[in-house]
């Protein structure tokens, strides 16, 4: 129990994927403009990075072992096709979460961050549990990132910014100060 | 021939005003730095003096230099820059080099202010901008701790302290550690009273308890800041500090040891309480302190580093948009302010 705890956590603040990780960096600052779309972009995070987990384990489990070289692409197609298919299920079966997933369930299934999750999962040879922690932990570290980003973000909008630092400067200067403030979780639960 | 006074002003409202402008607000603040400056060079020695003056230097040349009010050297004279570079030699060790404190001085005012603007944009502290810069870029410099000396040591130089640029110091500093340092690597507590009285080692203004606590009171007193802010900081790390220690008294620190030690005070009272990146509203405010009280207790208490306060204020700095948004008042007679 205290180790998946401790998997959530390191995956959430410890190890945040964005921003120990510099992973997931296009929507980071891509959809961070205004909260309420930043937080849907985390929650379908949430959901596909659960889905990359399972999948990354039944592949791990049943396929990989006989064709080790397919890791690669049986990772991004299988996680791929099957959020996909799960994005067309919720469609029919709630409309009101596909409305507030909608596009950003497939824009977030090609990125960077998602490939990590699997790989690193299989690395480090988590069980299903294990990765189903590992998956919660890391997408509820990249929301948290992508409000706190987006809070700052509009407070910023205000800010009379110098005009050569305005734009994604600022954004990468914000980015960099708040990934020195997450600095201070290193090493967070190490000694217990 | 003078004017006579006239018998009827015509002004606008407010009517009564305390006639506190910013200047005048941050040389009351400077003022009140005065005694933990006293208290850091007693303490430290001539090291300590340097290492404000470099911090000070290279916050006051950014801010000339880069500011984009003009004339140049017009924004300087509402004192924020010196504020701010005080501030940071404050939480840095005595024994630091001082083209490290300088460029600390330079990130603190080129990145973390005026890249937003300038004063009153910020979103994070400056100071902890470029402590936390230095802490990244430093690390082994950032945690070589002199021991305190007595008044007859005054004069003498900390070694180090004139490392020529791009150097690290020489290793044959004497080094000793933080009590909190002690406490997480040795579980040896400091006695409270060295805590208070600032016989322990540490960064240069965050030694000695009662001088802050004193300023504190009197900056709250002359309103300069939130009283809210440290009160809600310092009771909740006592009070989670205190579930703690209730539960197992052997492995963690007493409040007590957990209010007097490190930075806790200091940032508490100095760098917490920056009227720009902290909460506008009361309830926000509670918010605010509880949270760099929690994360205080758990970086201290779980973290891998001694030290949270520094982090735990950068973190609720980040997290005050979203505060400011939650605990936004309600109007009398309205219903919930639409999100």
């Amino acid at each position: 129990m205290n180790d998946l705890l401790w998997i959530f956590v390191s995956a959430m603040v410890i190890n945040n994927f964005t921003l120990y990780y510099f992973l997931g960096l296009c929507p980071f600052f891509g959809v961070s403009g205004q909260l309420k779309t930043a937080f849907r972009l985390g929650l379908a995070t949430i959901f596909v990075m659960l889905i990359t987990s399972l999948c990354a384990s039944f592949l791990n489990a049943f396929v990989l072992p006989h064709a080790p070289y397919l890791k690669l692409i049986a990772f991004i197609v299988v996680i791929a096709s099957t959020v996909q298919f799960v994005e067309m299920l919720i469609r029919k079966l709630s409309p009101t979460l596909f409305r507030a997933l909608g596009i950003f369930l497939p824009l977030i299934t090609t990125n960077c961050a998602i490939l990590f999750l699997a790989l690193t999962q299989t690395s480090r040879d988590y069980s299903l549990v294990q990765g189903v922690s590992f998956a919660l932990g890391a997408g509820s570290g990249f929301t948290l990132a992508l409000v706190l980003m987006a809070g700052l973000r509009q407070e910023a909008s205000l800010a009379s910014v110098p005009e050569i630092v305005k734009g994604t400067a600022l954004n990468m200067i914000i980015a960099g100060l708040l990934s020195l403030a997450f600095m201070g979780f290193a090493g967070l639960f190490s000694a217990v | 021939m003078t004017q006579p006074e006239p018998h009827l002003l015509l002004r606008a409202a407010p009517f009564l005003r305390r006639g506190l402008t910013t200047p005048g607000l941050m040389t009351e603040v400077i003022l009140a730095l005065v005694p933990v400056i006293l208290a850091a060079v007693y303490f430290f020695g001539v090291s300590a003096l340097l290492v404000l003056t470099a911090t000070t230097l290279g916050a006051v040349a950014t801010e000339w230099l880069l500011s984009p009010v003009r004339p140049r050297g017009v924004a300087l004279r509402d004192g924020s820059a010196i504020l701010t570079g005080l501030i940071l030699g404050l939480c840095l060790p005595p024994g630091l080099a001082l083209w490290m404190a300088f460029l600390g001085g330079v990130v603190a005012i080129g990145l973390g202010k005026l890249a937003f603007g300038g004063l009153g944009q910020n979103l994070f502290n400056p100071a902890l901008v470029g402590r936390a810069f230095l802490q990244a870029a430093f690390p082994t410099a950032l945690t070589t701790w002199v021991p305190e000396g007595t008044i007859t040591e005054v004069l003498s130089v900390r070694s180090g302290t004139f490392a020529a640029p791009f150097m690290q110091s020489s290793v044959d500093a004497v080094s000793t550690a933080t009590p909190l340092g002690v406490m997480k690597f040795e579980n040896v507590a400091t006695p409270v009273a060295d805590l208070l009285l600032g016989n322990s080692a540490g960064s240069l203004g965050e030694t000695c308890g009662v001088v802050i606590i004193v300023c504190g009171v009197f900056m709250a007193w002359r309103r300069l800041f939130d009283w809210r802010i440290p009160v809600a900081i310092l009771a909740s790390v006592a009070a989670f500090s205190a579930v703690v220690w209730v539960f197992d008294p052997q492995a963690s620190p007493s409040p007590a040891f957990m209010l007097g030690s490190g930075g806790l005070l200091f940032g508490a009272v100095y760098m917490a309480t920056d009227p720009v990146t902290s909460p506008i509203a009361p309830r926000g405010v509670w918010i605010f302190g509880i949270g760099v009280g929690a994360l205080v207790v758990l970086i201290r208490l779980w973290g891998g580093l001694p030290e949270g306060v520094m982090y735990a204020i950068l973190l609720m700095n980040a997290a005050t948009p979203l505060i400011d948004r939650i605990s936004q008042p309600r109007g009398f007679g309205r219903g919930r302010a639409a999100a």
